[in-house]
């Protein structure tokens, strides 16, 4: 696996983690559910034919404790605002997956002049009542990696603490991505992104998991809806919820194969 | 030393099988198992229950709230202090509490309470929780991640609507209020003595110390398990420089009093076993939102985990812990402290061991729990109060309680007679 080059810049007052690899056209990944407690092997694939830029969210790994002030959706996105620029995104491509995906939307929406093409895998903020997504943030823990990825070895590998890290605090932060998320999406996750869906011109790839047990697979055809810009869907066999996870080679591919369209 | 009695007002009729067919007694609790007609005569029953305690001779009656919940059928604890207000004469109320982040906007909370604290007279003890996360979360879908925000929030509100004397704007990051003025105020000045439940998080036990609050441990699992959280608290006050006043603590304690030990075991195992098995058949996937226990508290856990005390009582469990290792047979509930039985001398004398061993001034006791009959109720109620306290009176008699109301001189009080249907009889 590559060893990314790690810079920091300020979130809101929070040091914030952004991991850069590869060479070629900028692309942005925004990570999804339980964030990046480490490197993963789907963005050395990305890494193969773009510059991947992985700025951490706030809260989530690498962003410190930057959740903590941010109130409202409004304050969510500004955050997310600030981290394209500092990040050196502004104009690029970005990918996401999950909750991450779900934010790369609201930017390409409130600045699309500040976004490529978008490559989203499930995104969350949606809300059907009569096909709801299932609550992440109500199982027991044990139930968890089955449902965020097909394979839950995988998930769990994710989350599991490498040699030599610190028993007390990894767990706390790995805690502390799932209440980044709360914050911004909890009860349902529906945060109305549909009144602002028809404001994203970008061409957009949405990517499902086959086996996606969080976001039902509906969802997909109610963003395509949504969108003002052309919108492709393509489903990953085999995957689940977070399909980067499951399956990086063919999520990669069917990135790079949009991207260079 | 004070005894309160506590009532949670549990359903009484949850199916026996209910641990094996439902999939939890909160959050989503099936609404099939509830029979308003029959909830008429138990909440008539609980609130005879509750006047009962105080015309015995209990220093206060406390009540709670919960939410989608079949073992606490008070969403509103407030409905029933008002009527107690009126149906009890000297017994201070104890509502524990409102939980401060659900009242939207939280100037309800200082409304309902001042309401309260003149219909007494000034006999309220207000009492703040956060709330469970099944209550709060979930039932009521506040965001974990900005709960204890909103928490302290709300209290700062509230604690200035009770006590400014101008109109005010509230310009809070949660909560903005152009216009702050509650009418009515409460009888009590400053305001009612607060009282804060919580669980074990060193940050409750600190903001305790430093407001000069009550801190209340609020288990279902006894003394034993108990004695980790309340020396924890007191450990903190030493910390802090603050006395070891046992009246700004309270905890609460289930007991059963019969005959002889054997007597009890055989009167309360029933009414036991239906609130150790059906009323915590709790699903653990309700115990842990992310965000809702602090980091500190997580890291004080962890930390406790990784040290691997060799006592596991020794420690403070987290909820889910709690959930799966629960007894919930009579003989298990016993030994482990979660019910005190016995004859009155040997309740009184298990009691005072909790109260000094706990260094805890305010007793709430639960002297009804699970499906136990009113007639059960008023039994134990009025043993424990003719042959247990006044064996208990004396307890802590070298401190003052800084933390009890101080209502209007009786005299000065109004007349409140019992409801008589003289005209349906006539």
């Amino acid at each position: 696996m590559t060893q990314p080059e790690t810079l920091t810049i300020d979130v809101g007052g929070f040091a914030t983690r952004v991991w850069r690899a590869g060479s070629g056209p900028k692309l942005g990944w925004f990570a999804g559910f339980g964030g990046l407690p480490r490197w993963m092997p789907f963005l050395d694939e990305l890494a193969k034919t773009r510059t991947v830029i992985v700025p951490s969210l706030p809260g989530f790994p690498g962003g410190d404790r930057g959740h903590a002030v941010l109130d409202t959706h409004l304050d969510w996105l500004v955050a997310v605002k600030q981290i394209l620029d500092k990040a050196d995104l502004r104009g690029a491509d970005l990918a996401g997956s999950s909750v991450g995906a779900s934010l790369a939307l609201e930017a390409a929406a409130l600045w699309p002049d500040a976004v490529g093409k978008l490559a989203l895998i499930a995104p969350f903020g949606l809300f059907d009542d009569k096909n709801p997504p299932t609550d992440p943030w109500a199982q027991r823990a044990n139930d968890v990696p089955g449902l965020m990825c097909a394979d839950p070895a995988v998930w769990t590998a994710m989350k599991a603490p490498p040699e030599g890290s610190n028993s007390i605090e990894w767990p706390i932060e790995q805690v502390r991505a799932s209440e980044a998320a709360a914050r911004i999406f909890w009860p349902l996750g529906n945060t109305r992104i549909e009144k602002r869906l028809s404001l994203i011109t970008a061409p957009t790839l949405l990517l499902w998991g086959e086996q996606d047990r969080i976001m039902p697979r509906a969802y997909a055809d109610a963003f395509a809806a949504g969108l003002a810009g052309p919108a492709t869907i393509r489903t990953i066999p085999g995957a689940g919820h977070l399909a980067e996870l499951d399956k990086p080679a063919e999520v990669a591919a069917e990135i790079a194969a949009f991207l260079a369209d | 030393m004070k005894l309160m009695w506590f009532h949670l007002m549990p359903y009484t009729e949850l199916p026996e099988d209910f641990r094996d067919t439902q999939p939890s007694v909160w959050v989503d609790i099936h609404s099939s198992l509830f029979d308003p007609k029959r909830a008429h005569l138990m909440y008539n029953d609980f609130m005879d229950e509750l006047e009962y305690a105080a015309e015995v001779g209990f220093d206060a009656v406390c009540v709670n709230e919960h939410h989608s919940n079949g073992y606490g059928l008070m969403p509103s604890p407030n409905l029933i202090a008002s009527s107690l207000a009126r149906r009890t004469r000297d017994t201070a109320l104890c509502v524990m509490g409102n939980s401060l982040a659900l009242y939207n906007p939280p100037t309800r909370v200082a409304e309902e309470f001042a309401m309260i604290d003149c219909i007494s007279g000034g006999r309220l003890i207000a009492g703040f929780p956060v709330g469970t996360p099944m209550d709060t979360c979930y039932a009521y879908g506040t965001n974990p991640s900005q709960l204890r925000q909103r928490y302290m929030e709300a209290h700062d509100l509230v604690m200035r609507a009770w006590t400014e004397k101008e109109t005010f704007a509230f310009n809070g990051r949660f909560n903005q209020q152009r216009y702050v003025n509650i009418w009515p105020r409460p009888v009590q000045t400053p305001h009612p003595p607060i009282w804060v439940p919580g669980g074990g998080s060193v940050e409750t036990w600190r903001w305790c110390a430093e407001m000069s609050y009550v801190y209340c441990y609020l288990s279902y699992y006894g003394y034993k398990a108990g004695k980790a959280t309340m020396d924890g608290y007191w450990s903190e006050m030493d910390k802090l420089g603050k006395d070891r006043n046992p009246y700004q603590a309270g905890f609460l304690q289930f007991v059963g009093v019969g005959e002889s030990r054997q007597h009890a075991f055989d009167l309360y195992a029933e009414a036991a076993e239906y609130f150790y098995g059906r009323c915590l058949h709790v699903d653990p996937k309700w115990a842990t939102p992310p965000g809702y226990s602090s980091e500190g508290s997580q890291r004080a856990g962890l930390e406790s985990q990784v040290k691997k005390a060799a006592d596991s009582s020794g420690r403070v469990k987290s909820n889910g812990e709690r959930i799966a290792s629960t007894a919930r047979e009579m003989q298990g509930i016993v030994d482990n402290g979660y019910v005190i039985i016995g004859s009155p001398d040997e309740v009184a004398e298990q009691l005072r061991e909790v109260a000094t061993s706990l260094n805890v001034g305010h007793l709430m006791l639960l002297l009804q729990y699970g499906n136990m009959s009113k007639d059960l109720c008023r039994y134990n109620t009025k043993l424990f109060a003719d042959a247990v306290m006044p064996k208990l009176r004396d307890i802590h008699a070298g401190w003052t309680d800084h933390w009890w109301p101080r209502p209007m001189e009786a005299s000065m009080r109004a007349n409140v007679p019992a409801f008589t249907p003289k005209l349906a009889a006539e």
